[in-house]
């Protein structure tokens, strides 16, 4: 939800009056009683499911409770625990495994499309395709990559057969499992990727490459000398905001595990949080580790804001 | 903008035209399984096209076949009804995207025009919520939706998505702040209230970011999958993301029902896809943002 929603993020104008003198009249308008109306559904969303709950989630996480009995409070049992529990541990390298491919592959191969895409053409019709994988819920995308992948009668494995290679387990086998749920969602959110940096690029001022072009720079100098350190800020932001998006994989995991059963080499945190509370009725234990990876995801978010800052005034 | 010379120019294209098949040829191939009979589903794994191309497949999950029709055809004869997961998906999608939208702009308008005590502090505090991730407060409203006796209905399905969501809230604030001021005091002069301005004048102002943020939400919706699973988990609220999963793992025997799967798939991609084809070009100018600024 947090990546696919950062680009309006970015297309939002300037407040442009944001600190302005407002008083045209003698005596300001006060809004008060509209205002609260207008504000009624927005804030008990608010407080009923985001503030209660992060209180909530807080205090879970400091209790023992499984969604039966009254939580009982057990002070810092739970981070305790949490600390000294390999399988937990075990969820955290196998999602840095995870984010490590998946974005390092995103983010190059997006690079490519958005500068072949920017020096090339400026067809909506090709965008518009590259970006359906992006459209398509996770679950599909994980269901079509199974069955793509399938060790017998798979595309994929035909494929592979017809080269003289062996098949390939992709899903079961413990080895190929993390790397193939990375490469099946960077196959979805590749397109999106490109097309946010490819909206970056298009804020590049052309006659710098018009410049370059008459003192005889190539594509790939060009690439390295201008599209690089002028998209800097963008690339940026958008790699953060992949981050946290990838931090938080679930959807692929999940149909993966309950098509070829779940195993410790792709439990990623997500689903070591959703097993603690929804399969083992932890939810203390699940909340601290929720907690946890809010705070890992905090750090991101806080580096993101700040990266938001500077490429405003890079660009501005 | 055009300048890379001519023969530098074809492994770019063919890069692209690589990237462009890899991205379309898993969608060709769920709809050429969807459409082979589950009969020749071995003989057939491997061809290009189907040898017998059918309808039976989408008629069997639709429940538009008998429960034995359904079982010849490859079916694990398990009560399966996309025509009703379907619908439950469009409603979710629909009920969330329309309402979220509509208080999210009275919201958004309230922060960026109207003039209160604590306007700044109220929206600071919103928007903090941003920082939270999902999983954080997913656990807590669970026991609330649970507590409420609101599993598997409708309203404990969209109740914490109706309401509002920090973004949406910040992104039309944005917008509302950028449009001129004179229209609106103009509207003020000639006797509206805030609400006669807002809705008069404002929305169909607005409609550009309206359906941008409308889009996105009904998209988020549609892909969403760990809420609805936790909880609208039965018939009567299966949205199509869970009515997958569960279809999987419904097997009859060791090899999942694939014809099957592979129909219910195109399901879910079909509105997607004419979304993309009605409002794609607004869909990828939304990606267009004006510089990160």
């Amino acid at each position: 939800m947090r990546t696919m929603r950062t680009e309006e993020r970015s297309q939002v104008a300037e407040p442009r009056d944001a600190g302005a003198p407002r008083r045209r009249r003698a005596r300001p308008r006060d809004d008060r009683r509209a205002a609260w109306i207008f504000l009624i559904p927005a804030i008990a969303g608010f407080v009923i499911f985001y503030g209660y709950p992060t209180v909530r989630g807080f205090w879970y996480s400091l209790t023992d409770y499984n969604l039966l009995t009254d939580p009982a409070y057990v002070g810092g049992d739970n981070y305790a625990q949490l600390v000294r529990d390999p399988q937990f541990w075990h969820s955290l390298t196998v999602t840095g495994y995870y984010v490590l491919i998946n974005i390092g592959s995103q983010m190059l191969l997006g690079l490519l499309l958005a500068a072949l895409m920017h020096r090339l053409t400026r067809s909506v019709m090709l965008r518009a395709m590259l970006l359906l994988p992006w459209l398509v819920p996770n679950v599909t995308v994980g269901l079509l990559w199974i069955w793509l992948l399938d060790a017998d009668l798979g595309f994929v494995n035909h494929l592979l057969k017809a080269l003289g290679l062996g098949t390939v387990g992709f899903f079961v086998s413990p080895d190929w499992a993390m790397p193939t749920i990375a490469m099946v969602n960077t196959w979805a959110y590749t397109g999106y990727t490109a097309l946010l940096l490819y909206a970056g690029m298009l804020q590049i001022p052309q006659h710098l490459y018009e410049s370059a072009a008459i003192d005889g720079a190539g594509e790939l100098r060009m690439f390295r000398s201008i599209t690089l350190p002028m998209l800097r800020p963008v690339l940026a932001l958008v790699l953060v905001v992949s981050l946290i998006g990838s931090f938080q994989i679930f959807d692929t995991v999940a149909v993966v595990a309950g098509g070829s059963g779940e195993s410790s080499a792709i439990r990623v945190i997500y689903y070591f949080i959703y097993q603690q509370a929804f399969k083992y009725f932890h939810m203390g234990y699940a909340s601290a580790a929720a907690l946890t990876l809010a705070l890992i995801l905090g750090v991101l978010t806080v580096v993101q804001m700040r990266l938001l800052r500077a490429s405003r005034s890079d660009l501005a | 903008m055009r300048r890379i010379a001519k023969i530098g120019r074809l492994p770019a294209w063919a890069i692209l035209a690589v990237a462009l098949v890899l991205t379309l040829f898993p969608f060709y191939w769920m709809v050429r399984t969807a459409l082979t009979p589950a009969a020749d589903l071995y003989s057939d794994s491997g061809a290009l096209f189907p040898q017998n191309p059918t309808m039976v497949n989408f008629q069997r999950i639709l429940g538009l076949t008998t429960q034995e029709e359904a079982r010849a055809a490859g079916g694990s004869g398990a009560q399966i009804d996309f025509a009703r997961y379907l619908l439950n998906s469009v409603v979710y999608s629909g009920l969330i995207a329309t309402l979220q939208t509509f208080f999210c702009a009275m919201a958004g308008y309230a922060f960026a025009r109207l003039r209160f005590p604590g306007r700044e502090l109220v929206f600071g505090i919103m928007i903090a919520a941003l920082m939270v991730p999902p999983i954080f407060t997913l656990l807590p409203n669970f026991v609330l939706v649970k507590s409420l006796d609101w599993v598997n209905t409708f309203a404990g399905m969209v109740a914490p998505s109706i309401l509002m969501t920090p973004f949406a809230v910040f992104f039309l604030r944005q917008f509302f702040l950028s449009i001129p001021r004179d229209v609106e005091e103009a509207a003020r002069l000639d006797g509206n209230g805030a609400w006669g301005v807002f809705w008069r004048i404002v929305l169909p102002m607005s409609r550009g970011p309206l359906i941008t943020i409308g889009l996105t939400t009904t998209v988020w919706a549609w892909k969403d999958y760990l809420w609805p699973l936790l909880v609208g988990r039965e018939e009567e609220t299966r949205v199509l993301t869970v009515a997958l999963g569960v279809f999987l793992q419904q097997s009859p025997n060791t090899r999942p029902d694939w014809t099957g799967l592979m129909a219910g798939s195109t399901l879910s991609v079909l509105p997607v896809l004419l979304l993309l084809v009605f409002l794609g070009r607004r869909l990828v100018q939304s990606l267009n943002f004006s510089g990160i600024k």
